[in-house]
């Protein structure tokens, strides 16, 4: 009964304090023009992805040989490919697919590489030395290379690109965090928590981690922009998606053959791929803008 | 009577922020005779550094802006003439200095530099004059090696030696008055003692008059010959400074006197004063020191009173003079 | 007689700074050799100026740091080495008020949540009975229990401080430490929160150990006073001792320059030449032998070792 009690209250607590955060916030980013319709275009994009199995007009996966390599017409808004397969319907049911795999990977990145970053900051020493090596020595690969040697090793297919991308994530994530925890740990509420005799676990989740939340929140956005674009490289060498499925980045590769005759059925992929990268980082540049309190004014 | 280098009339300054307007200061008005030191006091937030910045005009890139009243140097309205006329005004007929010296000191200019930039400019040397009179400069502030200081840059040195330099810059074109805004807020006490020492005894020298402002009551006694307390951007009380603290009148004022520890005083508790400053959005109607006030009457939450006289040189904003005065009157 | 709540033995402690790249590793002595004592339900002070090793002191005896050498008994109890589970249970008896009240809040939380943090912590007490108690503590502050779903930054200066003290007094410790508790406040607002202190040492039997570089404040709420001066403490003492018998030459000068609220207040002012000399090249023999206008040449090479002059505890480290 009183646990209930406490955690009602907390969740509470946090209704509350949202509210006024919201508004302020919403207030910010309305200024933030770009930014703001590039927000529109995601959700768009989610919304999309998400229902995407009832809005595509034909069935993705279905060949017509009637109506190969068709250029856009009333009947296909966005063309056919190679098999005759609806490309617009095939975008939208592969924006599910595309974003799951970045989304995945960028939050299965970020949930390890913050608590290593906040586990390096805050414990110093030989953990932290440990740590930030090991990452320098990951960031010395190029990040595409390394997910190609990833997915190599375990071998192609989606999962594995999730882990890849993954993967390349945690380091960015651990050193972002370790430095937004060096600058919270020394506050004087940190200290003061010390004083009260709390333990390690209570002062990094309940004092410090928040402070590192916004920082994190307009990188993971950024890193979504980097992931897809990663994801769809894969998946183009033929590491990712099968060659059948409607993946952007496999679309891009079956449909390089035709790119003399039919140059829609590349053109139309790459340019979603383009502005899907495009709108992540413009709203991960206006969310940094009003968040990091490096460039509050 | 000697003559009033600056005389402060009606101030109302007002900040704009989200589009509303703030009165920080209304209807400020003092005077400094010419060698005096008059104390400006009053806590965080109420008007006192505002009002130099008044003076000099230094409102610019801020939403700042004066709305009423005027500021008479030497008998011209400093709020009519042209920024250019301002601008001949600043560092040479009145100079100031911060309570951080860092933040006015440039960081990438030679002492020496910034010294003879401002002689130069005001007083129209040639560049060995001004390097003369940099070096005497400093030799009067009491800094040691003037010779070699003047080719350091302001991190080299101390808090209380920038202070010094601050001090011989603001000083530098002999200034007719000197605006010291929380002058030694900054430092330890007995580099606190070196500056105000120094202080004085250029005042004393150049006959030079100042508006010290600062939140330290002993400060204030030790250095001011008059002095005016300030409470939520108004004048509530104008005194000599012997009179302030043998009888002061404003409840304001007594609690502040009240609340100070005095060294070789013993007391078991302090004289407070409840509660906190109004924030300036949120201003009671009446008297602004009513929700504060020990000696609170219902006219006061009704109406704010007027500055009055109450004896000679002796000024009070406050209901509990006003029946007085009335009555020596009938 | 009451008995020793702190005893801090000898201690020191250095801190490294790195003089740039290749350069040769410098270090800080914050703290050397610092020993006193406090009584239970008594006052003691430290006083001194900015980089003098006064909240490192604060700091070591509530273990925020560890000491390099020496030792510090609390309650009997030796905490200088102690490893951080048990220092756990030595924190319920030992809290701290810090100077700036705008920092020590964290900003993210709930009043609520600030003050009832030390209970979460060291008790197993329901969430309803965790309210109960930081509502009883912020009557005892002087501020309401509405108040307890507001935000820190809805708070003055003032107002603030007052949480941050029903912070320390909620697991009822024995011990508080204040570092400089009221300079960043108005001193209306001062006044306030020293009354309130005074005011709480009775209510509940606290022994403070109060940091402050305000010699009147300091006078006014202690019984004990320490002085110091980069990093060592030149002299100790009772305060009635200290402020009509000075003997060191520091404290002298340092109480002949705090001004006096009073324009009829006459008396001699020692103005020390210099500034204090810095604590990564102190001076050899007495430190403040630079800028003391009584120095000798013995001053000049042997360290003056602190030595009782007067009974009843008035300790001075000083040749004359």
């Amino acid at each position: 009964m009183e646990a209930v009690k406490e955690v009602s209250q907390i969740s509470l607590v946090s209704e509350e304090k949202k509210r006024s955060r919201m508004s302020e916030f919403w207030t910010k980013w309305k200024k933030q023009k770009t930014a703001f319709w590039a927000g529109f275009f995601i959700i768009f994009l989610l919304l999309v992805a998400v229902f995407g199995p009832i809005l595509a007009p034909y069935d993705p996966y279905e060949p017509d040989y009637d109506a190969i390599l068709q250029t856009p017409s009333q009947a296909h808004w966005a063309g056919t490919d190679e098999y005759g397969r609806d490309i617009l319907s095939r975008i939208i049911v592969g924006a599910g697919i595309s974003l799951s795999v970045s989304f995945t990977s960028v939050l299965v990145g970020a949930v390890i590489g913050t608590i290593l970053g906040l586990c390096s900051g805050y414990y110093g020493g030989w953990l932290d030395r440990l740590i930030m090596r090991s990452s320098d020595v990951m960031f010395a690969f190029p990040d595409l290379l390394l997910a190609i040697a990833i997915v190599a090793i375990l071998g192609p297919g989606l999962t594995n690109v999730v882990v890849a991308v993954a993967v390349f994530s945690i380091p960015s994530f651990a050193r972002l965090i370790r430095g937004n925890t060096l600058a919270a740990k020394e506050a004087v509420f940190v200290e003061a928590a010390r004083s009260m005799g709390a333990r390690s676990s209570r002062i990094i989740f309940r004092h410090i981690f928040p402070e590192t939340v916004s920082s994190m929140i307009v990188f993971f956005s950024l890193r979504i922009g980097t992931s897809i674009l990663a994801a769809s490289s894969l998946s183009f060498l033929g590491l990712g998606a099968k060659p059948e499925s409607p993946d952007w980045g496999a679309m891009l590769s079956m449909g390089r053959d035709y790119l003399d005759t039919a140059p829609h059925v590349v053109m139309i992929p790459g340019l979603v791929i383009f502005l899907s990268v495009l709108a992540f980082n413009l709203v991960g540049d206006g969310l940094r803008d009003i968040m990091d309190p490096k460039t509050k004014n | 009577m000697s003559e009033n280098i600056i005389e402060v009339k009606h101030l109302q300054t007002q900040f704009t922020r989200d589009n509303k307007k703030t009165v920080v200061l209304d209807n400020v008005s003092f005077h400094i005779k010419k060698g005096e030191v008059l104390g400006l006091v009053g806590e965080s937030g109420c008007g006192k550094s505002v009002t130099s910045l008044s003076i000099m005009r230094l409102f610019k890139d801020t939403t700042g802006e004066i709305t009423n009243g005027e500021i008479k140097y030497k008998g011209t309205n400093l709020l009519s003439i042209s920024e250019s006329s301002m601008r001949g005004i600043r560092g040479k007929e009145i100079s100031m200095i911060f309570q951080e010296p860092m933040t006015s000191l440039n960081p990438v200019m030679k002492i020496g530099e910034q010294l003879m930039e401002s002689i130069r400019l005001h007083l129209g040397y040639s560049d060995k004059q001004a390097k003369e009179h940099a070096i005497s400069m400093l030799t009067k502030v009491g800094i040691p090696r003037p010779q070699e200081i003047i080719s350091e840059y302001p991190h080299q040195l101390s808090g209380g030696m920038r202070q010094r330099i601050m001090i011989a810059m603001a000083m530098s074109c002999r200034p007719n008055l000197l605006i010291a805004d929380e002058p030694t807020t900054a430092l330890d006490v007995t580099i606190q003692a070196q500056i105000l020492d120094v202080m004085k005894q250029l005042q004393a020298e150049e006959h030079m008059s100042m508006l010290l402002i600062t939140h330290d009551l002993g400060v204030v006694a030790e250095m001011c010959n008059r002095v005016v307390v300030m409470y939520a951007g108004r004048v509530v009380e104008e005194a000599s400074v012997y009179d302030l603290f043998d009888d002061p009148k404003h409840p304001y004022t007594k609690g502040l006197i009240g609340s100070v520890p005095k060294l070789g005083q013993k007391r078991s508790r302090l004289d407070s004063v409840p509660g906190n400053v109004p924030n300036p959005n949120q201003m009671p109607k009446g008297c602004k020191f009513a929700p504060r006030c020990k000696e609170v009457m219902p006219v006061c939450w009704e109406e704010e009173p007027t500055i009055t006289a109450t004896g000679s040189e002796r000024f009070c904003r406050c209901w509990l003079y006003r029946e007085e005065s009335r009555d020596a009157h009938v | 007689m009451s008995k020793s709540l702190v005893v801090v033995d000898g201690i020191k402690k250095t801190f490294p700074i790195d003089s740039g790249f290749l350069g040769s590793k410098k270090s800080v002595k914050a703290v050397n050799l610092v020993s006193f004592e406090i009584k239970e339900g008594e006052t003691f002070s430290l006083v001194g100026e900015s980089g003098c090793g006064k909240s490192t002191t604060g700091r070591l005896v509530t273990r925020l740091l560890t000491p390099d050498e020496g030792k510090i008994w609390i309650n009997q109890e030796e905490i200088s080495k102690m490893n951080e589970n048990r220092l756990r249970e030595v924190r319920k008896q030992v809290q701290m008020v810090f100077q700036d009240p705008y920092a020590s809040l964290n900003p993210r939380m709930k009043i609520r949540e600030v003050v009832g943090e030390p209970l979460v912590i060291h008790t197993k007490l329901s969430a309803a009975e965790r309210e109960k108690i930081v509502e009883e503590m912020l009557d005892v502050v002087g501020l309401n229990s509405y108040h307890a779903d507001k935000f820190a930054h809805e708070f003055s200066g003032g107002q603030r401080q007052r949480i941050g003290i029903a912070r320390a007094l909620i697991l009822k410790p024995k011990l508080i430490v204040a570092d400089e508790p009221v300079s960043a406040l108005d001193v209306s607002i001062q006044s306030q929160i020293l009354n309130l202190l005074k005011d709480l040492q009775e209510e509940f039997q606290l022994t403070y150990l109060f940091i402050s570089h305000d010699l009147s404040v300091v006078e006014h709420i202690s019984d004990k006073i320490g002085v110091m001066y980069l990093g060592s403490l030149v002299e100790s003492g009772p305060k009635e001792s200290i402020f009509a018998n000075p003997q060191h030459p520091y404290t002298k000068a340092l109480l002949s320059s705090v001004p006096i609220p009073d324009p009829r207040a006459k008396r001699e002012r020692i103005i020390l030449q210099g500034d204090v000399p810095s604590p990564v090249n102190p001076p050899s023999g007495c430190l403040f032998h630079t800028r003391c206008p009584y120095s000798m040449d013995m001053c000049k090479s042997t360290v003056p070792r602190l030595r009782e002059i007067e009974v009843g505890g008035h300790f001075v480290a000083c040749h004359l």
